[in-house]
Order: C-alpha cells, then structure tokens, then sequence
C-alpha cells in the first residue's frame, strides 16, 4: 500500500479509471433467492451482466459466483460493497482481467458429412485445439475452451461449413495470487462470535487484488 | 440441506424448554421469547392458523388490529424508532403482504429494525397462482434487509432466531418472513427457543481499526473550522452519550440530519441545526468554507448534500459509519472510521484534543442571526391575518417544553415541524426520511405510543397525507393510543404547489386538495376534535388537545401559500442556499 495514500482502506488507484472489464468473485451461502438478491444490486443500477456463473467453491457448503461486468473501477467497488453487504455473502472481491487467469467452455456441433469431406474443417479444429465429444453419423460435437475471442473465431470459421449449434459457458476465473482465497475464507468459517478478525488484509497487497 | 446450513449457523446455549405443537405456536413462543410484547396486524386466509394459536397468547401478546397493512408496518415502524425495540408485523399473504412493500421500502432506506410475518399459501400449491398467492420473497427481497420463506415447520423458530438478530444488529433494517400454511399447521416436538447471535456470513460490525482513528484525531486536532455532521447512527448505536462527549471535549459545531434530530438536545450550544434542502443557514453555507467535515453515522442524501461536485470540497472527510457501503458511496472520505460509532467516538474522544473555535461558533451564530431576522421570525410570530405553520409549532414548544414526541407525515408541515420543534430527548423524532412516504404520520404516531407510552405523542400531519391512511383512525377508536393528531390544512399539496411556484412558473398541476371535515371525521370514529382558523384560538386549542385525556385530532388551518425557506433548490449547491 502507498504510504501517500491517506485513505487506508482505499488503494490508490490511477490506473482504474474508465471502464474494463472486471471480475467480481463472491463467496456466499448456497441458499434459495440470493442469486436474485445478487442481481438487482446491478439490475437497480441498469447495469448489465455480461456472463455469470456459479459453482461450488473449495469450502463445503459455500458457493462462488463469478460475475463478469464492464464499468469503471469506482462502480464496481460500490457494487462489490453492495454485494458484501447482503448477509448471506461471506465476501465479495473483483479483480480486473490482468489478475486471473480465466477460461470459457464452447461447443459446437457441425455436421458429420462436411468434416469428413472437407480437409479444412479438420485443419480448422486443429489449429483451435478442439476434442471431439461425440461423433455420430449425423453430426459431431466438438468442445474448445478458451478466452472469448478465440471460441467466437472458431464460430466464424465455422460458419461456411454448416455450424449445426454453438453454446459458450460463462466465464469461470482463478486468481493468479498464490494464496488465494481459501485461507481467508477458512478463517471466516471458524471465527467465533467478537473474536477478532483482521479486517481486508488482502487491500495492503492492492497491487494484486481489490477488496471492499 | 438449507434447513441444515442455518441450523448449523446459529449458536446454541440450551435451555430445557421444549414441547410439542404446532409451528404458529412455535413461532408465537419465539415472538416472546425475543421480548415482543406488541404486534400489528391483520389477519387473513393464509394467517389463519398464526392467529387461531394468538387467540391463546392474549395475555402475553397485545394484538392491534390495524385497518389497512400498510397501517400496520408504519406503526411497528414508529413503535421502533421510540422504543429502540424490533417492530413486529403480521399480514396475511398476497394483497396483505404487497401493501407492506412501502413500510419495508420506508424501513430499509431508514434502517428501521422489523420483523414482518405474512402468511402464504400452502406449499403444495406455490407457484399455482392459488388464491391469495403472491411470490412475496421476489417482490421484497430489494426492500428487506434479509428474507426467508418457510415451508417447514421444523425451520421457524431458527429463521425467527435469525430475523431478530439480523433486524437488530448491525445497521438494522427489516426482515420478513413468509411462512407457508402447512408450516404454520404443523405439529412437532420443537426444542427450546434458542436466540441467535452469530452468522458466519453476515458481520453487522467492521472491526474497528486504530490506525483510522488516529488518523481521524490527527486531522481533527490540526483544523481550524471542524464541522461535524450527524445521522440516526448516532441514536441507533446508542451513542447519544457518546458523541455528546465528543463535541464537547473538541468543542466542534454539530448538524443534523432529519433523522439524527433530537440525539442531542435542541438546547445544546454546540447544536447548530439542520442540514440540507430546508435545513438552517449557517450549516449549509459554512459546509463549504469547514476545513474538516466528520460525519457520524449518517450516509450523504443527496437531500443533504445538494449538488455532489460543489459539496465541501475545500474541506478534508472523516466519515464514521457502521456500513462501509456507506463510505464513500456519495462523498469521498479521506479517512474512513469504519465501526459502530458508539465504540468508535469514544476512542476518537481520547484522541482529540479539548478545542473550543469561538471564532467559528460565532460564524454560526452570524448566519443563525440572518436566518432569524430574515425568516423565523416572520415564521413563528407572523403579523398578517393567516395563521404559519411556524407559530404552531412555536405553541407545541412552549406548551410541551421539548418532551413530546412529534411524529410527522411528509411535505411543508414535515419540514417546518423538523425545523423549529424542540426536542430535550433521543428518539423523540419520528419521521419517514428517505423515502418521504405520506401516509406514514397517523399510523407511526399510533405505533409511537406504544413504543413509548408514557409521552405524549403529537402527530403533525398535512391535509394531504392525512388523506392517504386515515382508516386508522378506527385502530386508536378500537384500541384507545392516545395519540395527538394535528392537521395543518393549507388546503394545498403545499411542497408539490411550492416547488410549482419557484420551478414551474406557478402553474399549479392537481396540487390544489380538498379535504373533508376532519372534525366530523374523527367524531364518525368517537374521538374528540376541534377546528382552528383564528390565531386567537390557537393557544387554547392546542393545550386543550395536549391536555385531552385521550386522542384528539385538531385541525389548524393555515396560510395557503406559504413557502418553506431557506431553500437549497434542486441541482444547486448547499452555499447556494435561499432565504426567500
């Protein structure tokens, strides 16, 4: 944390101006209805969803949402605030696209009878890194994982040759921090009533992860 | 797999009562287990079984019927804020729970700690669209701190554990329970009542970090024109002690918002008013010339601030907050105390040093001099033929001394009430502040009585808003809250007709309101009530209905197009504000 900084629970922050895309991860009980609770605090500020995913996390019993969004660093820290602030969420951190290593699942069905007709189709699914996922005589899976733009040119090599059906997933994310998470969180799981817990200590290593 | 998460959440200190019946009565025995003495509602369909089980719980629990829900949720709403305690609903489901939504939304922006109960259709038949079936968790969850159906009664008495500690702890706010009629028939052996005080994801505190407050003290001891700022945080954390302390160690100038009025005496020298759009003189214009503005419990409404991008951007910002939400949300803090300030000012108090600024006291009491030459006089003793809003409550002042409690309904009489009314005590104000909700006057001063039965109770109420929820007046004829009505009639929508006036040329779109004869009115419902249109009267009619034993309802009437001033108009700096 810069010493100049006077506003301790803020890091500095001049490289956030604008918008890109940020990834906010929250941690929260798996319980009925806080989906919804998550997606009016961007709803009520007409603020779009590009891709959202939820999963079971590393610790039994807490799910992780990742939420993809595009807005500024000062909106997506008033969110992630919002979003901590619902009782049910353990905690709520975004990261911007440098700080995770992130990836997305698409597949596509073309047809049998041009991938077996055509040599570029083959070179094509080469050249992308596909796997087949099921063959049949009428049309074959095929599953790519990657970053947005390389799933979607596959999609448009893929047109002249009869793309049956294509599906992305939402984006799912992994810090690059070597710590991760779960230290922080297993700490939240144990912590007993008015036992102190050290407040955002992740906000002092501001140059790898934002908090609230 | 639910159920289990949330029973594994609460924590346990056993007791050995447990028993065997049904889950409406679980749930009742929970209610007096948290203490609840009071609750406020209406039955229907899906409620059945909650107040078939009441029936048996009468000595224990007193019920008031209101007449309308909404009613309802704005009378545990002022049972809140008088007593400090949780307010407590019941409503039945579909139109039952939909009429709650504005005292939730009301509740939630004013952090009005509620438990609200509705019933719902049975289990088997959600999502059928069954009679009387609404999908209540959706339509609350964006105006309920937490919410939570039941469809098992094996769950309520933990999800009732956790509404109370959830609506209570922390910044409070309302909770709502929707509990499906099968649960509420449901016989089982339930163990006893457990309260809960902790939930592994919900942390109603931040952890209070020295380094802040120190960094606080520090710009605090190095100002030379410190302003502080105050909200309801200050009464709800109970810190009225606390931040009295405060001030007076660093003899700093205070201001408060509409909800943060009365934390500290009227009378208090440090006292220098109201903030915002019809707030005082001084504590707008001095926002932008402070050098330090700490802000205490209170979350920069734009009612407060005026136009963001000239607010006190001269001076440095300490904001002290329970919610981090909150800082930084509108203004910008340059030190951020995050905690309940009831444990943050003291240490703050330890640090700072013992300051008087007598110059800068006297800037306040300059621009106070202009306010009083150029507006409340003319206010609070006119010399023309119509009576001022002013006046009257210049009567309520001299008549009470500052004890009553003055709830008040939204607009002109709101503003004007909140202006010059003295209050000696905390929580004596009540009022709906974020959302500005007419209607909430009768039925928040009929909860206020009973959240503190031993005051005397005055609801101030406009022509207009007493238009929006007068069946109440057949909960104080059933019930006998000896509440004080009065009705400041200009026979106007008058803030909606002011702000024609100054922003729409005076054209004056459907503010103009006709009124029935309120006297009448309330002698349809058996109480007791007069009519003033002379200043003559005035005195006498107002100690008459303080003196009443019993409710009373006065109507003053009052000057047609009067104008509360000062003004911050819409859009413009607070150091823009008007006098005229």
């Amino acid at each position: 944390m810069s010493t100049e900084d006077t506003i301790l629970h803020r890091p500095a922050a001049p490289d956030y101006e604008g918008k890109q895309e940020y990834n906010i991860i929250v941690y929260a009980e798996n319980r009925i209805g806080l989906l919804n609770r998550i997606a009016i605090i961007f709803s009520k500020r007409k603020i779009n969803i590009e891709s959202l995913n939820t999963s079971p996390s590393e610790i039994e019993g807490i799910h992780r949402f990742n939420i993809l969004i595009t807005e500024s660093y000062e909106v997506v820290r008033k969110l992630s605030r919002q979003i901590e602030k619902q009782v049910e969420v353990l905690k709520a951190y975004f990261v911007t696209n440098d700080e995770v290593i992130w990836q997305e699942l698409a597949l596509y069905k073309v047809s049998t009878e041009e991938i077996t007709e055509k040599v570029t189709v083959e070179r094509l699914l080469r050249q992308y890194g596909a796997s087949a996922v099921v063959i049949r005589k009428d049309y074959t899976v095929f599953a790519v994982t990657g970053h947005k733009e390389e799933t979607d040119a596959l999609v448009k090599a893929l047109e002249p040759y009869d793309l049956i059906e294509f599906v992305r997933s939402a984006r799912v994310a992994i810090i690059k921090d070597s710590a991760g998470f779960h230290e922080k969180l297993k700490e939240f799981k144990a912590v007993e009533p008015g036992e102190d817990l050290i407040e955002n200590e992740f906000l002092e290593k501001g140059d790898k992860i934002f908090t609230m | 797999m639910i159920q289990e998460t949330i029973l594994a959440e609460t924590k346990t200190a056993q007791t050995d009562k447990t028993f065997k019946g049904t889950g409406s009565q679980a749930l009742l025995n929970g209610l007096i287990e948290e203490g609840v003495h009071t609750v406020f509602g209406y039955p229907g369909g899906a409620i059945m079984p909650i107040y078939d089980a009441l029936y048996d719980y009468s000595d224990k629990l007193k019920h008031i019927l209101v007449r309308h829900e909404q009613g309802g949720i704005h009378a545990a709403q002022g049972f809140a804020r008088t007593s400090g305690d949780v307010g407590v609903v019941f409503a039945t489901s579909g139109p039952g729970a939909t009429n709650l939504v504005t005292g939730l939304a009301d509740a939630q922006i004013d952090s009005t700690p509620l438990v609200c109960i509705t019933g719902q259709v049975f289990a088997h038949l959600l999502g059928t669209d069954a009679f009387q079936e609404t999908d209540v968790i959706n339509i609350t969850t964006p105006v309920t701190k937490w919410n939570y159906q039941i469809t098992d009664a094996k769950e309520i008495q933990e999800v009732l554990a956790k509404a109370f500690y959830i609506a209570k702890s922390g910044r409070p706010g309302p909770v709502l329970i929707d509990i499906t009629k099968n649960a509420q028939l449901q016989v089982e052996e339930f163990n006893a009542y457990v309260k809960c005080n902790h939930i592994r994801s919900y942390r109603p505190k931040p952890n209070i970090r020295v380094e802040y407050i120190a960094q606080a003290a520090e710009v605090i001891n190095a100002a030379k024109r410190p302003f502080v700022l105050f909200g309801q945080g200050v009464i709800l954390g109970t810190a009225e002690q606390e931040f009295k302390a405060f001030i007076e160690k660093s003899g700093i100038p205070a201001a408060w918002t509409i909800l943060g009025e009365g934390a500290i005496p009227t009378d208090h020298p440090l006292n220098v008013g109201m903030l915002g759009m019809h707030g005082n003189y001084g504590p707008n214009v001095l926002t932008n010339e402070c050098d330090v503005l700490i802000a205490v419990g209170m979350r920069f409404d734009d009612r407060v601030t005026g136009r963001l991008d000239k607010y006190a951007k001269q001076a440095k910002i300490i904001h002290l907050d329970i919610d981090p939400a909150e800082i930084d949300k509108n203004v910008k803090a340059d030190v951020g105390v995050w905690g309940d300030c009831k444990e943050t000012l003291p240490l703050l108090t330890d640090l700072v040093n013992e300051n008087k600024h007598p110059e800068w006291l006297a800037k306040f009491r300059d621009y106070n001099q202009q306010e009083i030459d150029q507006v409340i006089t003319a206010e609070l003793y006119p010399t023309g033929d119509e009576m001022t809003m002013g006046e009257v409550l210049r009567n309520i002042n001299e008549i009470c001394g500052g004890d009553a409690i003055i709830v008040t309904d939204v607009g002109q009489h709101q503003m004007v009430a909140c202006r010059y009314a003295k209050f000696n005590n905390t929580r004596s104000n009540v009022t709906s502040g974020g959302l500005g909700t007419m209607g909430f006057g009768l039925p928040a001063a009929i909860g206020a009585k009973y959240g503190a039965p031993d005051k005397t109770v005055i609801a101030i109420i406009g022509d207009g808003g007493f238009q929006m929820t007068p069946q109440e007046l057949g909960t104080i004829m059933q019930f006998g809250a000896e509440v004080k009505i009065l009705i400041l009639n200009n026979r106007f929508l008058g803030m909606v007709r002011q702000w024609q006036q100054l922003f729409h040329d005076k054209r004056y779109s459907f503010v103009n309101i006709t009124s029935p004869d309120f006297v009448a009115l309330a002698k349809a419902y058996y109480i007791e009530a007069q009519m003033v249109n002379e200043r003559a009267n005035l005195r006498t009619a107002l100690e008459t209905m303080i003196n009443h034993e019993g409710s009373y309802l006065l109507e003053v009437m009052v000057g047609r197009e009067n104008n509360v001033f000062p003004m911050v108009p819409q859009g413009c700096s607070v150091s823009e504000i008007r006098l005229k």
